[in-house]
């Protein structure tokens, strides 16, 4: 029987050795929608943003004083706010790895995976490293079995996409910031960035018939939309938090806006707030998020006749995503015998370290590896992400290079396990007899557990 | 005193000592040259005569121009202008449409083959060069490598000198790798084609392929030094842009042989090189501009020993029923029979007693004739 090995990897995160799916794998995925935790003690001990942005602005308070007097003292805030960067990031991004090693919801992870590609943000933006692992904790993880529209709105608020898509210095043409500013001579407005992604990449979808005036107006209307600094504290009576969600109202073009045909008449931010929630719920929207999963779970080439399922379960259920999780996993298509998907490199390092029997990032310096797998953790190349096809992970590079690690995991992880019956309990029914052969002629139980890595059958799911 | 260990992690010839070697007083001289990947034959000697040729080739077809004419039929690959030089003084003869025993389509258990002399892959772990070293007493043998290959491998001891930046053919893993992937219709191509970049990759960083000529040239010159050397040549696995990659290719072939032929001076008028790989490519052009793994391919012999300016070969043609499975060029002679009497003859080696040794599997074809000045 295959199906509980397709469960365990194609939806899951990899077998763990003595994994066991019991039931009927179908209910056995959707059952760990009870048992996901959002917050789980991989993810408990962050520092919270106010923190970061705190001890960043006091990094960046110095490097301005240091510029002209002090080389010295220049150099060492430089790089006290590159430490700081790094040092988020490594903890971050060591929170997502061993969340993945040990959850007892790894079909929910790797949705939680899923979603922060969809939403993509990138720490090639030096300040998306503060905050890029909060998104995903706070808004993506904690609304993965919630409303699609919740999750949305959590994202497009969350300092991480609000500096990543450029919405900070995004200025109303006539709003009273824009005006003041150019009575003093500076001429700033609007920036189209996030309207155009939310469109584009988040909900609609490319080509599914917005124009550009579409997204001037929907740029028009998320004006104001920024996140609470330092100075937030006390003015205006505010009680935001640094890195809180802050509408700034001096920013805001005023005015009605029109957007795919529909008048959006509401004042602040809860103008952009309506037409995001029209966009959640607009038919263009359930079919791009319904393609996307049906890509990333049954095939590179999505069937029509799945996405249709998936898209009609998303609609129905106003953006409900267990019902819409309930849709795929119950489809046919998602169940068949052959490996429709080429790992990516995350895929393929978490699944490995699963099967390893690893539970922490000791000794292994993941963030490393990736980039040498050319997939770093939340630094795709732009705000679509990381692609989800084989022809863009499957190279001749790319397999060396996994070859090369797979080679070094196999040594640290030590010589007691036997190759063969590693096989067998990651995936059975899956490994062909030809693999199975190729494994046991390994000159070393090592070598042979490298191979099994990446073997054919293990570079899929 | 310098010895071996030191040989192996030395970098300058002038080291090579010389009480390394037993004195022997045999004036010639083998080169067998390995091209791991499946060279192309048909692009190396191409028949440029065959009207088959241009329409199974297409749009990667070699325009004759660019080819040296070597008759009605078949043309050298332009990038071989020395080879075609030898040719001109008859040092360098031709045997085409020619495969091992081997009729199946995998690098490695191709290549094992090759070097093994056996009938099946990986049925012994010695291999014919080595063999051939026993019927010589008291030669020796250099591999230009980290580690003997396959074909050096047996009971007489070899030299190994890695010039760094040589593939090291004993990379049982990468082997391994290949082995597993060889009924992947995605992955094994893409592994054919990581091992040939990797092999190419390494060919920018070493020491150019003149360096090496001249480096094996200075082995085989020394008076009591070897007299049997074996090259590593990688990255002939060329199933994309076969054009571009095969002009880079032939051309550092040329450029080592050469250098050889230049730093051997007059030592080259008692020397045989061999050229071949484990198998031939498609006889077609696939859907990337390159070719896939065939069956019979081109066999180089050179040097100034050499009866040259001759092609040897049954030419089966390229019409599609006269190709190996519609697809491949047929197999019309016997590498084997090649290697066995090229090395034979080059020692004035019994024949029959060589093939036996050499190539169990093999009989002695009498038809070839004499390749080397007895």
């Amino acid at each position: 029987m295959i199906q509980p090995a397709i469960a365990l990897n194609r939806f899951g995160l990899g077998a763990r050795p003595g994994d066991r799916v019991t039931g009927e794998p179908q209910r056995w995925l959707m059952a760990q929608c009870d048992r996901f935790e959002p917050k789980p003690k991989a993810w408990a001990g962050i520092r919270d943003l106010s923190t970061s942005i705190l001890e960043n602005h006091e990094v960046q308070v110095a490097i301005k004083a240091s510029k002209i007097k002090d080389e010295v003292n220049r150099a060492k805030s430089l790089k006290a706010r590159a430490d700081l960067a790094q040092s988020v990031y490594w903890t971050t991004t060591d929170s997502r790895l061993v969340s993945a090693l040990t959850t007892s919801a790894p079909f929910v992870e790797r949705l939680v995976h899923f979603w922060a590609n969809h939403f993509a943000v990138s720490v090639e933006k030096g300040g998306v490293n503060l905050t890029a692992g909060l998104m995903e904790r706070d808004a993506i993880r904690a609304h993965v079995l919630g409303r699609f529209e919740d999750m949305l709105v959590a994202v497009e608020q969350h300092p991480a996409m609000l500096d990543f898509l450029d919405q900070n210095v995004s200025l109303g043409p006539h709003s009273p910031a824009a005006q003041a500013a150019s009575r003093n001579g500076k001429e700033r407005g609007l920036n189209e960035n996030l309207a155009r992604e939310i469109m584009e990449l988040h909900t609609l979808g490319v080509r599914s018939g917005y124009t550009q005036t579409d997204v001037t107006e929907f740029a028009r209307a998320l004006t104001g939309w920024n996140t609470a600094g330092r100075e937030d504290h006390a003015a205006d009576g505010m009680t935001a938090a640094p890195g809180d969600f802050r509408f700034r109202p001096r920013s805001h073009e005023p005015g009605v806006r029109t957007i795919l045909g529909r008048r959006y008449e509401q004042v602040d931010q809860h103008q952009a707030l309506a037409v995001l929630q029209d966009l959640a719920h607009h038919p263009a929207t359930a079919t791009l998020i319904a393609t996307k999963l049906v890509r990333h779970f049954v095939a590179d080439d999505p069937p029509a006749a799945v996405v249709a399922r998936v898209a009609s379960a998303f609609r129905n259920s106003r953006g409900d995503l267990p019902s819409t999780y309930a849709a795929l996993v119950a489809a046919p298509e998602a169940w068949v015998t052959a490996l429709p998907k080429f790992k990516t490199p995350w895929d393929w390092i978490v699944s490995a370290l699963r099967g390893l029997d690893r539970v922490d990032s000791d000794g292994l310096n993941v963030q490393a590896i990736l980039y040498q797998l050319g997939q770093p953790i939340w630094k795709p190349g732009s705000p679509a992400g990381y692609a989800d096809t084989a022809a863009d992970w499957a190279g001749p590079d790319a397999l060396l290079r996994r070859v090369e690690e797979a080679r070094r995991l196999a040594t640290l992880s030590g010589a007691g396990t036997d190759p063969r019956q590693l096989l067998d309990e990651l995936l059975p029914g899956i490994a062909s007899t030809f693999t199975h052969t190729a494994i046991a002629r390994a000159s070393s139980l090592p070598q042979g557990i490298a191979l099994l890595l990446v073997a054919p059958e293990f570079m899929r799911r | 005193m310098i010895d071996r260990r030191q040989l192996l992690l030395g970098s300058a010839l002038i080291f090579v000592p010389r009480l390394l070697f037993a004195k022997v007083e045999m004036k010639r001289r083998f080169v067998f040259i390995i091209q791991r990947g499946a060279a192309d034959g048909l692009d190396t000697l191409v028949p440029t005569g065959d009207p088959d040729y241009a329409r199974l080739r297409g749009a990667i077809a070699l325009d004759p121009a660019t080819t040296i004419p070597l008759g009605d039929l078949f043309s050298l690959h332009g990038a071989l202008q020395r080879v075609g030089q030898m040719y001109q003084a008859k040092q360098a003869l031709f045997c085409h449409a020619v495969a091992s025993p081997y009729r199946d389509r995998s690098h490695f258990d191709g290549q094992n083959i090759l070097e093994s002399g056996a009938m099946a892959p990986f049925a012994r772990e010695d291999g014919w060069l080595n063999r051939l070293l026993t019927l010589l007493p008291a030669s020796r043998a250099v591999a230009l490598a980290p580690s003997a290959s396959l074909a050096l491998r047996g009971p007489v001891p070899v030299i190994t000198y890695a010039p760094s930046g040589l593939p090291d053919a004993g990379d049982d893993m990468l082997m391994r790798v290949d082995q597993l992937y060889a009924e992947d219709a995605i992955l094994h191509p893409l592994w054919g084609e990581a091992l040939s970049a990797r092999g190419m990759t390494g060919a920018a960083k070493q020491q150019d392929p003149a360096a090496i000529g001249k480096l094996t040239a200075g082995f085989l010159a020394l008076s009591d030094g070897p007299r049997i050397a074996m090259i590593e040549t990688v990255g002939w696995d060329t199933h994309t842009a076969q054009n571009a990659r095969l002009d880079r290719q032939l051309t550092q072939l040329d450029h080592l042989l050469g250098a050889l032929m230049d730093n051997l001076g007059p030592l080259w008028n008692d020397t045989v090189v061999v050229v071949a790989t484990e198998f031939g490519r498609t006889a077609a052009v696939n859907g990337t501009r390159g070719t896939d793994h065939g069956t019979a391919s081109l066999a180089m012999v050179l040097g100034g020993a050499v009866q040259g300016g001759r092609v040897i070969t049954d030419w089966p043609g390229l019409s599609i029923g006269a190709l190996y499975q519609s697809r491949d060029l047929k197999p019309t002679r016997a590498l084997d029979t090649v290697l066995a009497s090229a090395a034979a003859q080059c020692f004035r080696l019994d024949p029959q007693k060589t093939a036996l040794a050499l190539f169990p599997g093999s009989t002695v074809d009498k038809t070839l004739g004499q390749l080397i000045v007895s």
